[in-house]
């Protein structure tokens, strides 16, 4: 145990040692985090939408004040019919509109119940939902105010309606995709290159004369990798809740348990790579090129994989993170819990075990 | 009992096209300083690293202290030590780290050793925590031999230690072998110095995969066949060009400031007044004793017959 | 008789932060000279070749190669001079006559010059059968000669050569110096590094560098009457053994 215990010691030495690549570890998922933050909030705020008020009573040009007087949205026109909205929204310069109906105050005052109509474009699924939800969350606000001077029981629902893309077909939430993909790079490139590095620099061949079990040197090594990706995973965590307002909403312990899976897989991937090659170059480009692509296109969180030829579709299936992504989309966004993502895990679990008895298997205790 | 036992071992790679151990047998005696003595390409490291288990043979059989080294491979690693040619430590790690890294990957500690690497330890204690990637070449070698011998191995299998290092801090190295050697350690050096060669007790001559002579230097040397002269002139270039186009003369190389040769019928006066009517001023000759160096041209023309 | 100085210097001067590598050199190389370069490991040789080379510019001091300002002129320095080292010399992946005719090419050699050199060289090397073998698969001796000749196929005023000879068998390391005594013979000036004391003899003259510093430059004969011994070892070992720093 001391023994391993050194080693690990040893791999934290060469990780902070190496500034560079200690910068991009911690670099590359902040920027991505930022990156696709920063381009999405500023799609949210002051979006363009159109209001089509038939009621024009007081209550629906109050909460429509409301609307305008928020930071997210700015009031394009008021259309005087439904019917163009479509039009407006082909223009493509709105992205919502909301559609008062004739007696919405009537409803309100004196049913105690009103309807307001929100459409969407979904063909920007994200963007769609978040609007949809900011616009909801004014209504809401609002529905309040007025219970306060008025009747408790006063209610409004919105009823909110996706066009272009009703499913939401590929709903994308960029903070899963970014964690699946930073967890598999970070880990497979990082194993497979330090394994490598100790061929290149001969140290292998020190540490494959002595004693010490070649295996527990790679998990060793494996350790302060596994570490820091899940420091890295905070930090993502963090970003997304503090900075980009998208609060966790299931088990934080059961996202860092599907997530150590994720990382025993990449990990057994590094050791596999660094098993076959004999320079860090080649090690780093067998993980780019073999990885980034195939985690980018076929984890879903870039292109929808529904929209894909079935042959490629079936392909998906082999790319952990595809799996992983859609766990950590479950668990993170929808709040589900372990019940309805067994089949998942399972399914990581099964590829993490398999790497990993083919990359322990294929291990060389010799030279060639 | 021999500590090293090495019978008929063959090493090939790319599939047997290149044959770098060709069927090499010796042993090496418990305590002893053998020297495996060979230009680059010689199949040095191939020996070294399949004594240490790290490479498979194609065939033959090898012990390292009475260990097989293919099926009790695990345990011979607990015994050997090994320094490899190139300097293979963990540059971003220093001096001390690196030490007791080794120390507990041998299930040991610096302490527990401390005595076998004192004497090596201690010129390079001052930089301990200086990165090993910063020390200089006579430094790392230095390093590189107290990890090798952390552990306390019966057997240390040195390849190439001395390559590229200056002629001083090749001298210290040799004092240092003879030190450890006191200390009962079996010792297995490696070098294409030939002049290294006198400083072990026996030397195996080996060049392209098979070993050309093994016995003491002193007995390499008196297997000499012929009688060896040096000569010298005025003009050394001219002289070696003639002394090529005498027949008497069955060889002739330069060394340093001689040129040893060997004559058909041992007339050196004869020779010596050719060379003086050829125009050549300040002839100078007389019969020396062959270095190892003369021995394994001498090993290596008959080889090549 | 006054000689050609192909290689001149005075106080060159490398220096990386505090640390002096080469500490104001001054000396001449004569045309067609054999000029041994020796130090122990860290005396500051390789630095002080690689300015010699323009691959360094110095901190202070001046130099002129085969002619040229060493601050000034450093691509023209290039292509009057050539370079060989035990480490990086010909492309393994390549046949020899590839090889030949891409330095050949490199230094501007016409079509017609490359296919008579490489004619003339193989046949002086004997490689005959080797032609068309990659270089890799030569013995490090053919390859270590065969680098060499390619070094002087554009007949450069200098060959620089880095301890060309490290790990090669006794009998190849003897052919070596024999094509170093063809070279310098057609007159090209050779400046060579070794750790072989015996080669430091082969040399018309040899400098000493210790601690950054040229202590030495003589020839043999001279130096080693003057440290009063027969053989050059104990000459290094008389100067090497002051040297106070052993950085590389």
């Amino acid at each position: 145990m001391k023994q391993f215990l050194s080693f690990v010691r040893k791999e934290f030495y060469h990780v902070f040692r190496d500034k560079k690549t200690l910068l991009l570890l911690f670099g590359m998922p902040i920027a991505q985090i930022l990156l696709f933050g920063f381009a999405l909030t500023n799609e949210i705020k002051n979006s363009n939408i159109v209001i089509c008020d038939y009621a024009k009573d007081v209550a629906s040009q109050e909460l429509t004040a409301k609307i305008e007087a928020s930071n997210y949205f700015e009031i394009e026109k008021s259309l005087p019919n439904h019917r163009q909205i479509e039009k407006a929204f082909q223009s493509g310069k709105i992205k919502l509109a909301i559609i008062f109906p004739t007696n919405f105050g009537n409803d309100l005052w004196h049913g105690g119940k009103a309807q307001v109509q929100i459409i969407a474009d979904a063909s920007d699924p994200n963007t769609a939902t978040t609007l949809t939800s900011y616009a909801t969350q004014i209504i809401r606000d609002y529905e309040m105010s007025i219970r306060k001077t008025n009747a408790h029981n006063l209610q409004i629902s919105a009823i909110t309606r996706m066009i272009y893309n009703p499913e939401l077909k590929g709903t994308t939430n960029f903070v899963p995709g970014v964690m699946a993909l930073v967890l598999m790079l970070i880990c497979v490139l990082m194993t497979s290159a330090s394994i490598v590095r100790e061929k290149e620099n001969g140290t292998m061949e020190i540490l494959l004369v002595s004693p010490f079990s070649p295996l527990l040197a790679v998990t060793a090594k494996a350790v302060p990798y596994f570490i820091l990706s899940l420091v890295n995973l905070t930090v993502i965590l963090l970003l997304s809740v503090f900075l980009l307002d998208m609060p966790i909403k299931g088990s934080i312990l059961l996202l860092f348990f599907e997530s150590s899976i994720l990382i025993l897989t990449a990990l057994s991937l590094g050791l596999l790579i660094s098993n076959s090659t004999n320079s860090q170059q080649a090690a780093m480009l067998i993980s780019l090129m073999g990885l980034l692509l195939p985690v980018m296109i076929f984890t879903g969180f870039m292109f929808p994989l529904e929209n894909m030829p079935r042959p490629l579709q079936l392909f998906s299936n082999l790319v952990p993170s595809k799996w992983y992504y859609i766990i950590v989309k479950n668990v993170m966004i929808k709040g589900l819990g372990l019940r309805s993502v067994w089949k998942e895990t399972l399914i990581l679990m099964g590829m993490a075990t398999f790497l990993l008895i083919l990359s322990i298997k294929k291990f060389k205790t010799r030279l060639s | 009992m021999s500590d090293v036992h090495v019978e008929n071992l063959v090493k090939t790679y790319d599939g047997g096209q290149v044959k770098a151990v060709n069927g090499i047998s010796f042993a090496v005696e418990k305590g002893e300083l053998f020297g495996l003595i060979g230009p680059d390409g010689a199949g040095k490291t191939s020996i070294f690293r399949m004594l240490t288990t790290l490479l498979l043979p194609d065939s033959g059989k090898a012990t390292v202290t009475g260990l097989d080294i293919v099926h009790d491979y695990k345990e011979i690693r607990s015994h050997v030590g090994y320094m490899p040619g190139k300097f293979s430590l963990y540059q971003d790690l220093t001096v001390e780290e690196n030490l007791s890294f080794f120390a507990t990957i041998f299930n040991t500690t610096i302490e527990e050793n401390y005595h076998l690497i004192k004497d090596i330890y201690i010129q390079i204690k001052p930089f301990k925590n200086r990165r090993a990637g910063k020390l200089s070449g006579g430094m790392k070698q230095k390093l590189a031999l107290c990890c090798a011998l952390i552990h306390k191995p019966s057997v240390l299998f040195l390849d190439e230690p001395t390559t590229g290092v200056d002629a001083v801090s090749r001298k210290e190295f040799w004092e240092m072998l003879k030190a450890l050697k006191a200390q009962g350690i079996t010792i297995l050096v490696s070098t294409p110095y030939m002049d290294e060669a006198t400083l072990c007790e026996r030397i195996a001559l080996i060049q392209s995969g098979s070993i050309l002579s093994i016995d003491t230097p002193q007995n390499i040397i008196k297997q000499f066949p012929d009688k060896l002269y040096s000569v010298r002139s005025d003009n050394m270039i001219r002289l070696i060009n003639d002394l090529r186009t005498m027949p008497e003369v069955t060889s002739v190389y330069s060394f340093g400031d001689h040129h040893h040769i060997t004559l058909r019928d041992n007339n050196l006066d004869g020779l010596l007044q050719e060379l003086t009517e050829k125009g050549h001023a300040a002839v100078d000759g007389k019969p020396i004793e062959p270095t190892v160096e003369d021995c394994f041209i001498a090993l290596m023309k008959n080889a090549n017959n | 008789m006054t000689r050609e100085i192909v290689i001149k210097t005075e106080h060159l001067t490398k220096r990386f932060g505090d640390f002096i590598a080469t500490n104001a050199i001054s000396f001449e190389v004569y045309a067609g000279e054999i000029f041994g370069f020796l130090g122990a490991n860290g005396a500051g040789k390789t630095t002080a070749m690689k300015m010699l080379c323009g691959l360094l510019t110095p901190s202070s001091g001046s130099a002129s190669i085969a002619g040229f300002d060493i601050y000034k002129q450093s691509e023209k320095i290039k292509k009057s001079i050539g370079y060989m080292s035990q480490k990086f010399s010909l492309y393994e992946d390549l046949t020899t006559l590839e090889n030949i005719s891409f330095f050949g090419g490199i230094y501007g050699l016409s079509d017609a010059q490359i296919k008579s050199k490489s004619e003339k060289l193989i046949g002086q090397l004997g490689l005959q059968n080797e032609m068309k073998k990659l270089v890799g698969e030569l013995p490090l001796g053919w390859k270590q000669k065969l680098a060499f000749s390619v070094a002087v196929l554009h007949d450069p005023k200098i060959v620089f050569l880095d301890e060309p000879t490290g790990g090669v068998d006794p009998v190849t390391r003897r052919q070596f110096w024999d094509l170093i005594y063809d070279a310098a013979a057609r007159g090209i000036t050779v400046f060579v590094t070794t750790h072989y004391m015996d080669e430091a003899e082969y040399c018309d003259r040899i400098s000493m560098m210790v601690d950054g510093v040229m202590k030495e430059l003589d020839t043999p004969q001279n130096l080693k009457s003057k440290y009063n011994t027969t053989s050059m070892d104990d000459v290094f070992f008389e100067l090497a053994r002051g040297a106070k720093r052993k950085a590389d």
